[in-house]
């Protein structure tokens, strides 16, 4: 019996390669989760610290922008797993369809991230760039007329931008990812049997829309209790 | 891994749920529940969506069991992680008014919050 060209020597068959490498894929993931989980556990002491401040930060961030991109995600998650099941029944058209589907709400999501950037920019929300205390509407008023934004708000937005940068960076490799292997679809290097890659990437984009998943409510919903 | 092919309406049904609980959450977010709940009941609804999406985007519930090993692992050390913090940063001031440490806000809900003076540790 031939070998196939994908199967690598040190595996006795396309089973064995295919459970190590997804093993591994989710070793890889565990790493991550405790990356961003450090941040989140920072997050959550300075958010017990300051409430008052945090929340005043929470309800300045522009809270449906954030929840169309949760959907966002959402969808383009559901069309990588529908382009896993496509590579595993073998339509090779129907994997490139979804994977294009998939990279188009991907870069929605970044385009929706960087707008949303700008509004906070011009809203002075940025710590070191463009912090401003009092907000750029009110900062003709007299005094009375002034609502101040509190110091530890800045604190809060640094949180926001590192774990969005943070995130968005991975949505950025993610794109890169998923573009090779929309590449390497279209020339028809997956199988029914050899699908493994896809799946792999899929595994790296899912996370990717977990750590969102909790990015949401922990910087958006603070707005209220 | 699992090489089996699973039916659309899987996948389907998962993403409806997911929106249906992103609705729940932004939904929620716009009605008070009192001190702390709010934020706890967000998280909590987004460790319900993220379970869904391992177990079934990401095929976990298909999977032999040491991949569910390999899955948890991360969450269970970010457990401890979590658990072990906390264990110091919300037992800093007790009992209350011995020891002034940066105590979170709602350890000391009968005083005014800039009552006890703050400084860090020498």
């Amino acid at each position: 019996m031939s070998r196939p060209t994908y199967l690598q020597e040190q595996f006795e068959d396309m089973h064995q390669q295919t459970f190590t490498a997804t093993l591994g894929m989710w070793a890889f993931l565990t790493t991550e989760v405790l990356f961003f989980g450090a941040i989140f556990v920072a997050y959550a002491v300075c958010r017990l610290r300051w409430q008052e401040e945090f929340r005043h930060g929470s309800a300045d961030l522009q809270l449906w922008i954030g929840a169309i991109n949760t959907a966002v995600l959402l969808t383009s998650s559901l069309f990588i797993a529908l382009a896993v099941r496509s590579a595993k029944a073998g339509h090779r058209s129907m994997l490139v369809v979804n994977l294009i589907i998939t990279l188009i709400f991907g870069l929605m999501f970044l385009g929706f991230k960087g707008y949303e950037y700008s509004v906070e920019s011009d809203e002075s929300l940025v710590p070191i760039l463009n912090w401003s205390t009092i907000p750029p509407d009110e900062v003709g008023l007299p005094p009375s007329q002034q609502h101040p934004r509190p110091e530890q708000q800045k604190l809060f937005m640094s949180f926001y931008f590192f774990m969005t940068a943070l995130h968005a960076t991975h949505m950025i490799v993610g794109i890169g990812v998923i573009s090779v292997l929309t590449t390497l679809s279209w020339r028809g290097r997956y199988t029914a049997e050899h699908h493994n890659p896809i799946e792999i990437g899929a595994l790296y984009w899912h996370f990717v829309d977990i750590v969102w998943v909790f990015l949401f409510p922990a910087l958006y919903l603070l707005r209220t209790g | 891994m699992s090489e089996q092919v699973h039916p659309k309406r899987l996948y389907l049904i998962n993403y409806l749920v997911l929106l249906a609980l992103l609705a729940l959450t932004v939904g929620m977010s716009y009605v008070d529940f009192g001190r702390g709940y709010n934020n706890t009941i967000a998280i909590g609804i987004g460790f319900i969506k993220a379970i869904l999406i391992m177990l079934f985007f990401m095929h976990i519930w298909y999977e032999p069991s040491l991949m569910w090993v390999f899955a948890a692992t991360g969450f269970f050390f970010l457990g401890i992680m979590l658990v072990l913090t906390m264990s110091d940063y919300l037992t800093r001031n007790h009992p209350p008014g011995m020891s002034p440490k940066g105590e979170p806000v709602f350890l000391t809900p009968d005083k005014p919050r800039n009552a006890i003076p703050y400084s860090f540790p020498k």
